[in-house]
């Protein structure tokens, strides 16, 4: 049986890590390769780099993280932010990643998600899609709307919709990132997260809301998903991956050990 | 020394990676004589069975690994590497290499949350002893993503298997050719293991 996966999700801006990672040694804070090989290194089983580089022009640096992290640490890992074509998607592919993720690229050009897909395989495309609930629009049947540019857009497309839209265009797995919810430690998604899980049949990731070991469990039974997000729950160092899978092996859930 | 052969199809790099990583020389090659005159051959790739077999018979490739496999040069298959050594594969009805007899199938599952790529870590339960599975503990995994799996003629030729719903053959072998369908690149330290023991296998597998 397929073991549900934890991603850990590391944000990066000119090559360095914006949040701190707390139990990476102090000389290497901000060092993204150095954070990424401890997650690796505590049991990790996948990561995600979101680069939030604001200007384009400095998007190489990134590359060179992507091929140093690809050098040292031997699981799978995406990236995404500021992919906006195939080529730009091809370069963090042959730098190492496994994975891009698309967001507000996608959404501003759905043909994109084919268009990586049948260059790279489905299996390398991961649709990130930012949600906020929003009762007072009709169109939006599920209750919830897909924003871009970090929350701040809304753009009237229904959430549901658009991720069973999205594994027609080629996507090979979702990341459903509840806006609401994120950085609030209060838990996950979990209605969304499971409406979309049993809309799809590819893999979901739920996002945004981990504060503790039991949001996980959550996020896996309730939710349906199939893999979680960490970021701030690992980061500061509250607990290690090592903590959270023996909580979940402990209720029974699937998780890698060694 | 290890080739790694590259044919357009993907993980050369990562594989070289891993290698280098664990302090095991090895070069990429296109080359059809450099692939026949290997000491060592690993053969990867990510993709769809067809288009793999179409470069390599472009390239004489398939021809190459076919000699090599015959003059017992120690070979690894990963993942697509692993399929393509089978007869033939459902996947567009491609004929494959035929070292080992059998085809590949796809996942059909019947459960509902059962999905299509098998993606992500999983158990491998070991059905004989081999020397690149030295060291592999029950509760190790290995990253899988793939939506066919190979299916051995001979359960003499299947050493590891891996459950999706169905229990499904993920390392198989025969003689000097070893294959996995998971990636050993990206499955972490216990996939490292492996690359090492693959860099010290003799090329002998036991007869059943």
């Amino acid at each position: 049986m397929l073991s549900k996966r934890i991603i850990a999700c590391l944000d990066v801006r000119d090559g360095k890590l914006v949040k701190s990672v707390q139990f990476v040694d102090t000389k290497e804070v901000g060092d993204p390769v150095a954070a990424a090989r401890s997650y690796y290194e505590d049991g990790i089983d996948e990561l995600v780099f979101y680069d939030i580089t604001a200007s384009s022009d400095r998007r190489d640096i990134m590359i060179d993280v992507v091929s140093e992290v690809a050098s040292q640490v031997f699981i799978p890992f995406s990236v995404g932010g500021g992919l906006r074509s195939v080529e730009d998607c091809g370069r963090v592919l042959a730098a190492g990643a496994e994975k891009v993720n698309l967001n507000t690229a996608a959404v501003e050009n759905p043909e994109l998600i084919t268009e990586v897909s049948e260059a790279f395989g489905a299996q390398a495309v991961v649709l990130s899609m930012d949600v906020r609930k929003n009762d007072a629009l009709a169109v939006l049947t599920s209750g919830y709307e897909i924003v871009t540019h970090g929350g701040r857009k809304p753009t009237g497309m229904d959430a549901v919709k658009w991720a069973i839209r999205g594994e027609k265009l080629g996507a090979g797995e979702l990341v459903v990132n509840a806006i609401d919810t994120d950085g609030m430690r209060e838990g996950y998604e979990l209605i969304l997260t499971r409406i979309i899980s049993d809309s799809v049949s590819i893999p979901v990731i739920a996002s945004g809301g981990g504060g503790h070991p039991e949001h996980l469990d959550e996020a896996f039974t309730l939710g349906g998903a199939d893999a979680a997000l960490v970021a701030s729950m690992l980061h500061y160092g509250d607990y290690s991956v090592h903590d959270i899978k023996s909580y979940l092996d402990e209720l029974g859930l699937p998780v890698r050990l060694t | 020394m290890i080739h790694i052969i590259d044919y357009e199809a993907g993980n050369a790099t990562s594989v070289k990676r891993a290698l280098d990583h664990m302090g095991v020389a090895s070069t990429i090659t296109k080359d059809s004589d450099e692939v026949r005159g290997a000491e060592r051959l690993i053969f990867p790739g990510v993709g769809r069975a067809k288009s793999a077999m179409r470069v390599l018979k472009e390239t004489g490739i398939d021809r190459a690994l076919t000699d090599a496999y015959w003059h017992r040069i120690p070979i690894l298959g990963i993942c697509i590497g692993c399929q393509i050594i089978m007869t033939r594969s459902e996947e567009d009805e491609a004929n494959c290499l035929d070292l080992i007899q059998g085809n590949c199938r796809r996942f059909e599952p019947v459960q509902e949350h059962t999905k299509v790529p098998h993606m992500g870590w999983n158990r491998l339960a070991v059905k004989r002893h081999h020397p690149i599975l030295e060291g592999l503990s029950p509760i190790d995994e290995v990253y899988f993503v793939h939506s066919y799996y190979p299916e051995p003629s001979e359960s003499s030729h299947v050493f590891a298997t891996s459950d999706h719903e169905i229990e499904f053959t993920a390392a198989l072998g025969h003689r000097n050719l070893f294959a996995v369908q998971f990636h050993v690149e990206k499955s972490g330290p216990v996939g490292l293991r492996m690359l090492k023991n693959f860099a010290e296998w003799d090329g002998e597998t036991d007869d059943v």
